[in-house]
């Protein structure tokens, strides 16, 4: 579930974090007002309560994959809530790409797209497979909200088992699971992040 | 070759428009180096920018063998990107990428195949002597051999201009030889038409055939720097020649004491001696010195001489082909 959303969340969300760097002032093609409605429309997401996007949303994922309720149907709401978040952290990470080298990119006359893929996505790298990673794991806390609403998984466990039928150890059990999961994929994410990162660090 | 007219831009600064370039008219010959001076804030990296087609000019013509840039926009400005090698100001390679990578980027830019890219990059790397370097991340490289890598990466598509913007800026004088090197190589080498931007008299020295001065968004002097040298009032005189320090005491002892400025083996060597010894005069040496320009000797003497036939002395080594120029011989020289 989380893994999914994550994965549908990255592969939409790059594409407008990028053209929201893209459209920025001083970005490769600066248009003032599409950037700011899609701004607008990013942070509009963003500001929406999880909560109330996992209802309203709960109809159209019935159109979409047939069924409104239980793991498959909680990624749709999941994926969507994520996207925003996704495409500001996305445009974050490229806007600190070192303008020189974007620009000795624009002087060899490579197209839009190529500086996007090479110099843009390819400088930061690290930075966006921590953004991933963070994403990862805001999914994995929302995950647990969509359980509640027969998401299942481990929050509809911790909230069925645990909190209404008062049975502290599956509830401090299942919250213990979630920080180790929440550890494993900082963990993982961090490593690999790392892995690709050819920059000098200062190793103190 | 690149000829710039009559270029202007304006920037909105924080109080009020900043005239970064005031009508400036420049001309680099196909196959020389042309050194842009001036003071900070001169306007030389608007003027590099506005060439390398990163900044539009306000008005003005920039022509890169005869085609005029400054209106081109979509596929004819890529195009002509093309055409202009660029060694923007600062760190500007990838630091994701190897050196080969980075040298690479102009050829997959112009949709250069994978084999002949690998070509291209090795040659490259060769000419600029980084071979050895080729799977190094910008991080594992020194600052000298970062800016070969990007004036390597500039030639690679074979441009015919190459622009480099304070390329020595960060560095200590012996890694600035080696990058000077590499820009005197891709002029040698490859005819690459040179526009160097630098605040170091010693990048003109060196490697350029020309220069401009640019102070507030002015071309102030501009012109071959071997002829610039023998202009007693030029500020490139000024800046490049020995210095000649005011010793009124030995000026006085003197008929006639002038400025000389030699260009070259032959003048060097033996023009004063025979003057000397053509008029009978005694010719002494009262300061100054010798330098190099590029290849060429270049000196500047105070000389001071004793004699009947001083002036026919000076007028002869004048016609001969030095600058002369005669200096008033302090106060008590004047009132005498
Ligand atoms: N993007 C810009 N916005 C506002 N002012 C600028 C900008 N670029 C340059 N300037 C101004 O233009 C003048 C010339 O700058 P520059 O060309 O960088 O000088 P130099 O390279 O000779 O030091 C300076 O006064 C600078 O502050
Ligand atoms: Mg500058």
């Amino acid at each position: 579930m989380v893994g999914v959303s994550t994965l549908v969340a990255t592969v939409l969300g790059i594409p407008v974090g990028v053209l929201l760097q893209l459209t920025a002032p001083g970005g490769l093609r600066p248009r003032p007002w599409p950037h700011k409605l899609l701004g607008f429309v990013v942070d509009l997401g963003r500001a929406m309560p999880f909560l109330i996007l996992l209802v309203v949303l709960t109809s159209i994922t019935r159109t979409v994959i047939g069924v409104s309720i239980g793991p498959t149907a909680a990624i749709v709401p999941l994926s969507v809530g994520a996207v925003p978040f996704v495409a500001r952290l996305v445009q974050n990470v490229l806007s600190e790409v070192h303008v020189a080298a974007v620009e000795a990119a624009v002087t060899t006359g490579a197209s839009t797209l190529r500086i996007v893929r090479s110099v843009l996505l390819g400088e930061s790298l690290p930075a966006l497979i921590n953004a991933i990673g963070v994403t990862a794991i805001a999914l994995l806390g929302y995950s647990a909200m969509a359980g509640v609403l027969g998401g299942g998984g481990l929050g509809d466990l911790a909230v069925r088992l645990g909190y209404q039928r008062f049975d502290d150890r599956v509830l401090w059990s299942t919250v213990a699971v979630l920080a180790v999961v929440a550890t494993v994929i900082q963990f993982v994410f961090n490593r690999a992040a790392r892995g690709v990162d050819r920059r000098r660090h200062a190793s103190v | 070759m690149i000829t710039v007219e009559n270029l202007t831009k304006s920037f909105v600064g924080a109080s009020g428009p900043v005239n970064a370039l005031n009508g400036v008219d420049l001309n680099v010959q196909a196959g020389t180096v042309l050194g842009v001076v001036g003071p900070s804030g001169a306007g030389k990296s608007t003027l590099a920018r506005c060439v390398a087609l990163l900044e539009r000019p306000d008005s003005g013509a920039i022509r890169v063998d005869g085609t005029d840039l400054v209106s081109l926009g979509g596929t004819a400005l890529r195009a002509a990107r093309r055409q202009i090698g660029v060694v923007p100001q600062g760190d500007s390679l990838l630091r994701q990428r190897t050196a080969a990578g980075n040298v690479a980027l102009p050829l997959e830019a112009a949709g250069v195949a994978g084999p002949q890219r690998r070509t291209r990059v090795a040659e490259l790397l060769d000419l600029v002597g980084l071979t050895d370097k080729a799977d190094s991340y910008p991080d594992q490289l020194s600052g000298g051999q970062r800016q070969r890598i990007a004036v390597a990466r500039a030639l690679a598509a074979s441009p015919s201009v190459l622009l480099a913007d304070e390329p020595t800026s960060a560095l200590d004088p012996e890694t600035t030889g080696s990058v000077l090197t590499v820009l005197d190589r891709a002029r040698a080498e490859l005819g690459v038409t040179v526009l160097v931007v630098t605040h170091d008299m010693g990048v003109v020295r060196r490697i350029c055939d020309d220069i401009a001065v640019l102070e507030q968004g002015r071309v102030v002097e501009h012109g071959k720097v071997l002829d610039l040298v023998a202009d007693a009032g030029s500020r490139t005189a000024a800046s490049l020649l020995p210095a000649v320090d005011q010793n009124p005491a030995a000026d006085s002892a003197h008929d006639r004491v002038a400025d000389v400025v030699l260009v070259g083996f032959a003048a060097v060597g033996a023009l004063l001696p025979e003057a000397a010894s053509r008029f009978g005069v005694e010719l002494n040496l009262l300061g100054g010195g010798l330098t190099r320009l590029a290849e060429t000797p270049v000196a500047r003497f105070r000389v001071g001489l004793r004699g009947d036939r001083a002036d026919s002395a000076l007028e002869w080594i004048s016609d001969a082909g030095a600058a002369v120029q005669r200096t008033p011989k302090g106060p008590q020289g004047v009132a005498a």
